[in-house]
């Protein structure tokens, strides 16, 4: 009932996309497949981007990593890519099983856009750039322009995302998430901090507690403030609670089945007060 | 005991068996001797026969059936909780291309309502919706989606009314259904019921709804039978109820019903109750088509019974040295919108209301009820489950009041043999509560050093929490229950085999969900007739009677009962023969090794000669020993058997986001006899993974009577990081003298005491009371919020 293109690629499913601008894209089918099994979505017309060699690479550019849309959770997990950007690995060892992550990708978190896609906080703490391509040529964006809210994207008709460009900072990644059990979880709550010591920032992004990927921008600002840079030492433990609070401050959660806002909003300040003192402090990185 | 487990009433099966078993004891079967494992008989562990299978996939499941020409069938159900139907248009769905039938209540051919216990039920909705996902129409197309759409396309006119949906406020509104909202209400008086303690403590406690979470979804095959019957191949637990209700649904004979198990891909009581069954065979009866169907996930959450959530208030008292002198209860279980069997639940959940333990006096009210909840019903613990996790969260209050050890507390109240229960009836079989508390309790406590090993961790691969952020703490907990059917029901089973070229085919309608049945009859099989080939035939409900549901832990009493004894009854035939042939006495004999032989050596023969053309074949019913109803004070001697387990349980807890790791479970259970040791370890195993869930993680989220979780995304169940291994301290092995082997059902115990163990640890973590299982992260963490502030 369908009708479905394979690109194999990039030019290929450009044009697939030009001449069926409302198709929709399958890439791991990890998000997609579910929806079509449950009866939720019937798209008429589909292009697979799975084989499109050109998003399945990642390289880094001018001190910037630029993961290709097509990168699966594996990958982001297994190869250099990890040591590249630490937490984005992190995140992809949170998503699903191992058949999921051999599946699932990038873009595709992406092009779902749900306020718990667990990669998005990690996408916003590094700076990320979106890079979309379509009729109009090449667009690039910050997260905040991409998802535009909850499971909603910027994406015009025809576009297709081809990678995001990330920070490299010279500092800790840290990414954090709850869920209703120790693996395998749709996240309550997740939170993403990135330390910047050239730059002289932490930079924090919150998961599954607002309707987008909020930075917990006035908390970033008031937190570098209070660091001691030149010196390298750790944070303090009232600085980290009050870090807590004040990124809890950007959520913005709401009640549902998976949990309620008031334990959201705690949970947040709980993950925040731990990522910071874990990227201040003298110890080892940790375990994706 | 020389005479063996002999059958406890009906006919087929003689003492004579029994005895020549116990004659036989020189090597070959003996009434309570169990085997060399070297062999593959009884005791022995035999690997399972659909084991390989299944692992490489190519085990079919009844979702992978199929027949030439067959439709699909797909159901429409209802999306509001309570609703009048006023009419219900079906004209579009039955114009669109490749639809052969839309089905409603009134196509239903004849009795229109169905049920375990009380015939409540309708098979389509008939008038009036009473919960979310209540079955209304039915299509049959020759495409899965197009079976779909068509339903989709079915415009029902619903008068939404407000749903009933608290359980508490149950009996006393208006009812939702002619039978009333008062399921059962089940009070039981014992004892002195003006005695006190000078201890008392008191607590209420609560039970969210679990769901049986098996991983292969409702599903069946039905196809239409030249004359006016039909042949219906479904994953269930008892052909033969199945085959009754179904019948009464079509209006045609049991006979013309024929029922064959399909691969079955879990049960834990979800499948005890009907689902597609006469969906199928109407749909196939209706269009002369075989007739497929198969739930979704999603519609499976819809498309049976769960566990009763439930609220309890406790009251216990004892004197100051720890005996316990009353346990006062009140037990309220939501059964949803129809009765299912939340009868037998509320006797067990009442039953066992204050654990095994003596207890001179009791006064527990029981209530199950009608709400526009979906309907509750059988799953693994039936009832206990609930109410252990109050006795024991009850028994742990106790201690801490009397600054007692929890575990000598548990001690010096555990039942025993010759102890009364709080139905006045005396435990006549073996019962080691004691035992097994010591054993459990007993078992050194491994050291696990703080890791910094993220999946070691509470949110294991969320990277939440460090050692340091962790609190540990230690559980524990005993349950019990009752084995088969209670209340005077004799739920028999019925067993053939045949032998016949050496060869031994055995015959036995119960449903094989995974427990291992198959494994054991063969096992049986083969001790019992010398024998090393066993082909097990079909369950099927033309070709033998009832073996009873496979569920109350009852299948290797029961139908490894019929089995043995159908065997028994071959090898005293066989045996006469070959003692007439040979002009010897038949307790001389011996069936062994694929021979016949002489005790004293002079003489052997194959038994592949002696049962070469000619069969020897025998067809038995087994019944357990009589039980009886319970009277108006709730007193009777209702129950056949129990059987207890315990857990302890160590958790690391990450307080102030409520998250849990457990560290290790160890359980000691009163197993009877151990007849096939893999086996046994896999069900206490899984049966303490699916306390595990209902402790921390396993509920079915209601809004206003709408399921909002229902997928496995987000209906969660233990994963490697939530569930650690399983240490058996013990399988405490004292033979039940009625059973056979010496045998009790293990499937049930693990899942009772191991919620109850983990919400213990938990608590001693974290100094929380808990009062709620599943235990969810912001009852901890806000919970401990509210304490600091």
């Amino acid at each position: 009932m369908s009708d479905v293109v394979v690109a194999r690629s990039l030019d290929e499913a450009r044009e697939a996309l030009a001449h069926q601008p409302d198709a929709t894209v399958l890439a791991g089918g990890t998000d997609l497949m579910v929806e079509i099994n449950r009866g939720l979505r019937r798209p008429r017309h589909v292009v697979g981007v799975a084989q499109v060699p050109e998003l399945r690479r990642w390289h880094i550019a001018d001190n910037r990593v630029v993961v290709g849309a097509g990168v699966t959770y594996t990958e982001m997990m297994t190869t250099a890519l990890a040591d590249a950007a630490p937490a984005l690995a992190q995140a992809a060892r949170t998503v699903g099983s191992p058949p999921i992550r051999n599946a699932g990708t990038l873009g595709g978190n992406l092009g779902t856009a749900s306020p718990a896609g667990d990669t998005l906080p990690v996408l916003a703490a590094l700076n990320a750039e979106i890079v979309v391509t379509g009729p109009d040529g090449e667009r690039r964006m910050g997260l905040d322009d991409f998802v535009v809210g909850v499971k909603q994207t910027s994406l015009r008709p025809g576009e297709l995302i081809v990678a995001a460009e990330l920070d490299r900072p010279t500092g800790r990644q840290e990414f954090l998430k709850i869920g209703p059990r120790n693996a395998m979880v749709i996240s309550m709550a997740g939170l993403a901090l990135v330390a910047d010591h050239d730059a002289r920032t932490v930079r924090c992004a919150l998961g599954a507690v607002a309707a987008g990927i909020p930075r917990a921008r006035e908390a970033e600002a008031w937190v570098a403030e209070q660091i001691d840079w030149a010196s390298g030492a750790g944070v303090d433990d009232g600085v980290a609670d009050e870090f807590g609070q004040r990124v809890a401050a950007a959520s913005s959660p709401i009640d549902d089945h998976r949990s309620t806002a008031a334990y959201r909003r705690h949970a947040v300040a709980v993950l925040a007060t731990r990522a910071l003192k874990r990227a201040f402090s003298s110890g080892e990185a940790g375990d994706a | 005991m020389t005479s063996g487990p002999v059958v406890t009433a009906e006919p087929v099966m003689t003492t004579a068996a029994a005895n020549t078993a116990a004659a036989g004891s020189a090597g070959a079967a003996g009434a309570d001797t169990i085997v060399d494992a070297g062999t593959r008989g009884v005791g022995a562990d035999v690997g399972r026969p659909d084991g390989v299978p299944k692992v490489q996939g190519r085990f079919a499941f009844s979702s992978d059936l199929w027949a030439d020409d067959f439709l699909w069938g797909h159901t429409l159900r209802s999306p509001h909780a309570s609703a009048n139907i006023r009419g219900i248009d079906i004209g579009p769905a039955l114009a669109t291309a490749g639809v052969h039938a839309v089905l409603l209540a009134d196509d239903v051919p004849g009795c229109i309502t169905y049920g375990l216990e009380h015939g409540d039920q309708p098979a389509l909705a008939n008038g009036q919706v009473r919960y979310v996902g209540e079955p209304v129409a039915l299509v049959a197309a020759d495409h899965p989606d197009v079976a779909r759409r068509a339903a989709e396309a079915i415009v029902v006119d619903y008068e939404v009314t407000d749903p009933l949906i608290d359980a508490e406020a149950a009996p006393d509104a208006a009812p939702i259904h002619p039978d009333g909202n008062v399921i059962r209400e089940l009070i039981i008086r014992h004892g002195d019921l003006d005695s006190s303690g000078e201890v008392t403590v008191e607590g209420i406690y609560e039970v969210g709804m679990q769901d049986q979470a098996f991983m292969g979804p409702e599903s069946g095959l039905a196809l239409p039978d030249e004359d006016g019957g039909v042949e219906l191949f479904v994953s269930t637990q008892w052909l033969h109820v199945d085959r009754e209700q179904v019948a009464a649904c079509l209006g045609i004979d049991e006979e013309k019903v024929r029922i064959t198990l399909a691969g079955v891909g879990g049960a834990f009581g979800a499948r005890e109750d009907l689902s597609l069954q006469v969906h199928l065979c109407m749909l196939a009866l209706h269009t002369g088509k075989p007739v497929k169907m198969v739930y979704s996930r999603d519609e499976s959450f819809y498309g049976h019974v769960h566990r009763h959530p439930a609220k309890m208030w406790y009251r216990h008292h004892a004197d100051r040295d720890g005996r316990l002198v009353k346990v006062e209860a009140r037990i309220v279980l939501d059964g949803g919108a129809y009765a299912s069997s939340s009868g037998a639940v509320i006797a067990n959940a009442s039953c066992f209301a204050a654990g095994p333990y003596k207890v001179p006096a009791a006064h527990i009210v029981g209530l199950a009820v009608r709400t526009n909840n979906p309907p509750c019903g059988a799953m693994r613990g039936f009832g206990a489950v609930q109410t252990c996790f109050a006795h024991e969260s009850q028994m742990d209050k106790l201690a801490a009041a009397l600054g007692m050890d929890p575990v000598e507390l548990r001690l010096i109240n555990a039942l025993d043999s010759g102890d009364r229960l709080i139905t006045g009836q005396v435990i006549t079989g073996t019962f080691p509560v004691a035992e097994v508390i010591r054993q459990c309790a007993g078992a050194p406590v491994p050291d696990i050093p703080p890791s910094d090993d993220r999946r070691d961790l509470p949110g294991g691969s969320g990277r939440t929490t460090n050692a340091a952020d962790t609190v540990r703490g230690t559980g524990f907990a005993v349950g019990f229950k009752n084995l088969m059917f209670s209340e005077g029901y004799d739920d028999y089973s019925s067993a053939a085999c045949r032998v016949a070229d050496g060869v031994a085919t055995v015959t036995c309608a119960c449903a094989e969900v995974g427990q291992g049945f198959v494994t054991l009859a063969q096992q049986i099989a083969r001790t019992e007739l010398g024998v090393d080939e066993v082909i097990l035939a079909p369950a099927q409900t033309a070709t033998i009677g009832s073996a009873g549901s496979s569920s109350a832990s009852r299948q290797t009493w029961m139908s490894g009962g019929a089995v043995q004894a159908a065997c028994r009854a071959v090898r005293v035939q066989i045996l006469a023969d070959v003692a007439a042939d040979w002009g010897v006495s038949p307790d001389g004999l011996v069936l062994r090794d694929g021979l016949v032989v002489s005790l004293d050596g002079q003489q052997e023969a194959l038994l592949a000669q002696i049962t070469a053309g000619t069969g020897y074949e025998a067809d038995v019913e087994y019944h357990h020993a009589p039980t009886e109803a319970l009277d108006e004070n709730g007193q009777g001697n209702a129950h056949v058997s129990f059987a207890c387990a315990a857990h302890r349980v160590v958790a690391d807890v990450d307080p102030d986001l409520g998250l849990v790791r457990i560290r290790d479970i160890t359980t000691a259970q009163d197993v009877g006899r151990i007849l096939n040791p893999t086996q046994a370890v896999g069900q206490i195993e899984g049966g303490t993974a699916q306390g595990v869930g209902l402790a921390l993680m396993e509920e079915i989220v209601l809004d206003n009577g709408i399921v909002r979780n229902a997928s496995f995304t987000d209906y969660v169940i233990p994963t490697t990081l939530d569930m650690p291994d399983v240490t058996i301290a013990a399988w405490v092995e004292e033979p039940e003298p009625n059973a056979p082997y010496g045998a009790k059902g293990i499937g049930e115990p693990p899942t009772i005491s191991s919620s109850a163990a983990v919400a213990a640890a938990v608590r001693a973590a974290t100094g929380l009371p808990l009062p709620r299982i599943p235990i969810r992260p912001a009852d901890i963490a806000l919970a401990r919020n509210e304490v600091q502030q």
